[in-house]
């Protein structure tokens, strides 16, 4: 108990002895735990390498300047598929979850075994990283944009599900019981009662993942999926230095850009 | 017009919300269903257009038994059953126009509910309620700019495009100020004057009640202690319903009622 008797006066306390004694002890176990860890680290650390590394990264940004910045014009078409790749697998992905949102968002689903299936969908999608995605899809169906945009798609329906259908379990029953009290069908009350409640989170989710999938359509072309990843793998097997530096400078005003948009287009949707 | 037999909610093996209630509501007739939280006032209403489903009795409105309808029966008995709410249960990113006209979801397919083409006699109807229920300009605003009393009209604008028969309410005033709670109650009372309409209300406030009503039922643990006419509600009776207080001076104004009844 925090509250004690001291000389008749009442005392309260954060913590009793024993709760104290534990917080303690806790905190010396995880301090110790870290220098240990770090004693290890050090161990298994070849020091020589790490001492040089001031001359090689000044070395290797010797390489990357001056860009090449002739390279630039090559570099549309690959820029122009890493944004189909990101724009059309976000909207294939959006596509397929939400269906599966609904199936599985506790206050909508048919039935509980469907909710198992469509957790099972979502976790499946999300525990595999996008670049795995890719790497089996262009094993599959050769190297090339198609494999690019569905590996994306594939890794975005877990995510966007998983989002979508926290919504839906969110939304206030009341206007749901007062549109059912009315006589619409169910079809009636998903798209009368629920998906005006929920719509600001679909769209703010939908553009967050996009802003997510360019910078990954930007990574998975090193596999072989197309777009500026594609390239960059190329440069940098080549050697090219000078015009890795200039596709490092396009992915990050394409991130860029895509951060202004989802910041603007977030803010519209109230 | 509505007659309740024997009906009785059991939520899980334990509690026994609604022990076997009877009831006959006749057309027309203003009813207020008085009670403590928790008495069973809201499962009974909900009981009756189902949105709780009873454990077991019946439910007659009409001539049509409906506790054992099939869903499309089901909707097609609640579009005559007109529902207003506490917290309004407007859809609050949608246009005052868009939440009286779901009134009739219930007669349009999903089609037209989704591009919103509501025949016009349905449209009409809705534009001479919100002059009715004192909203007129306000057609085109969100729902989630208005003031409570302006949210409980178009509650009742949605409630009444339905061209119900009976109106359930529920705790219509809870979230208003008094004079808002008097001019909302007074409305609803008077459209259900206007068209023939049996209304039964679910109610707090022992006053308002006594104001606006034909007819009070009292409700105590999911039982009917009291059945009779406003002016039969003694402080004895109301010992009855809500337990021992000191219910004399209760009765001078409102504001000392809630503090009595919540206490």
């Amino acid at each position: 108990m925090p509250v004690s008797v001291v000389r008749g006066q009442k005392v309260w306390q954060r913590r009793d002895r024993a709760t104290a004694l534990k917080h303690w002890l806790g905190w010396i176990v995880g301090v110790c735990l870290l220098i240990g860890c770090g004693r290890i680290i050090a161990g298994a650390t070849n020091w020589s390498f790490v001492w040089d590394a001031p001359r090689q990264g000044s070395e290797f940004l010797g390489r990357l300047f001056p860009p090449q910045w002739s390279y630039m014009v090559e570099l549309g078409r690959p820029l122009w598929d890493t944004l189909n790749m990101a724009t059309l697998g976000t909207l294939i992905s959006i596509g397929i979850a939400l269906p599966i949102a609904v199936l599985t968002a506790r206050n909508t689903t048919p039935h509980p075994l469907l909710r198992s299936l469509g957790l099972l969908i979502i976790v499946v999608s999300r525990s595999i990283n996008s670049l795995i995605w890719a790497l089996l899809l262009v094993a599959i169906l050769g190297p090339g944009v198609l494999a690019g945009v569905l590996a994306i798609a594939l890794r975005s329906i877990g995510f966007v599900g998983k989002l979508f259908y926290e919504a839906i379990e969110e939304v206030n029953p009341a206007p749901i019981e007062a549109i059912t009290a009315t006589g619409a069908s169910p079809a009636q009350i998903l798209s009368y009662a629920i998906l005006p409640q929920v719509l600001p989170s679909l769209v703010g989710v939908s553009v967050f993942r996009w802003d997510i999938n360019l910078r990954e359509s930007t990574v998975i072309g090193l596999v072989g999926a197309g777009g500026l990843g594609l390239q960059l793998d190329a440069a940098v097997n080549a050697l090219q230095w000078s015009q890795a530096s200039v596709i490092f400078l396009v992915i990050l005003l394409l991130v860029l850009l895509s951060e202004a948009i989802s910041a603007r287009v977030r803010r519209a949707i109230t | 017009m509505l007659r309740l037999e024997n009906v009785t909610k059991q939520y899980g093996s334990r509690l026994q919300a609604l022990h076997p209630i009877s009831l006959e509501v006749p057309a027309g007739q203003v009813l207020a269903l008085i009670g403590a939280s928790g008495a069973g006032k809201s499962t009974l209403i909900r009981c009756i257009n189902r949105l709780v489903e009873p454990t077991t009795g019946q439910i007659w409105l009409h001539q049509q038994e409906i506790t054992r309808l099939p869903p499309k029966a089901l909707r097609r008995v609640r579009r005559k059953i007109g529902m207003i709410f506490q917290e309004y249960a407007l859809i609050e990113r949608l246009t005052v126009m868009e939440n009286v006209l779901s009134g009739q979801l219930g007669s349009v397919n999903f089609w037209q509910s989704w591009l919103r083409r509501f025949p016009p006699a349905t449209i009409t109807a809705a534009f001479e309620l919100l002059e009715r229920v004192g909203l007129p300009e306000l057609v085109d605003r969100r729902a989630d700019t208005l003031s409570g009393g302006q949210r409980q009209r178009v509650g009742i604008a949605r409630a009444l495009l339905q061209n119900p028969n009976l109106l359930l309410v529920d705790e219509p005033t809870a979230s208003l100020d008094p004079k808002t709670a008097r001019q909302i109650m007074r409305l609803i009372t008077e459209l259900a004057e206007e068209r023939g309409l049996a209304v039964i209300i679910n109610i707090h406030d022992v006053p308002l009640a006594q104001m606006f009503a034909q007819r009070i039922v009292g409700l105590k643990a999911g039982q009917i202690v009291y059945d009779g006419t406003p002016q039969g509600l003694t402080p004895n009776e109301l010992t009855q319903i809500y337990g021992e207080e000191d219910w004399s001076h209760a009765r001078d104004s409102e504001s000392e009622t809630k503090v009595a009844v919540d206490a």
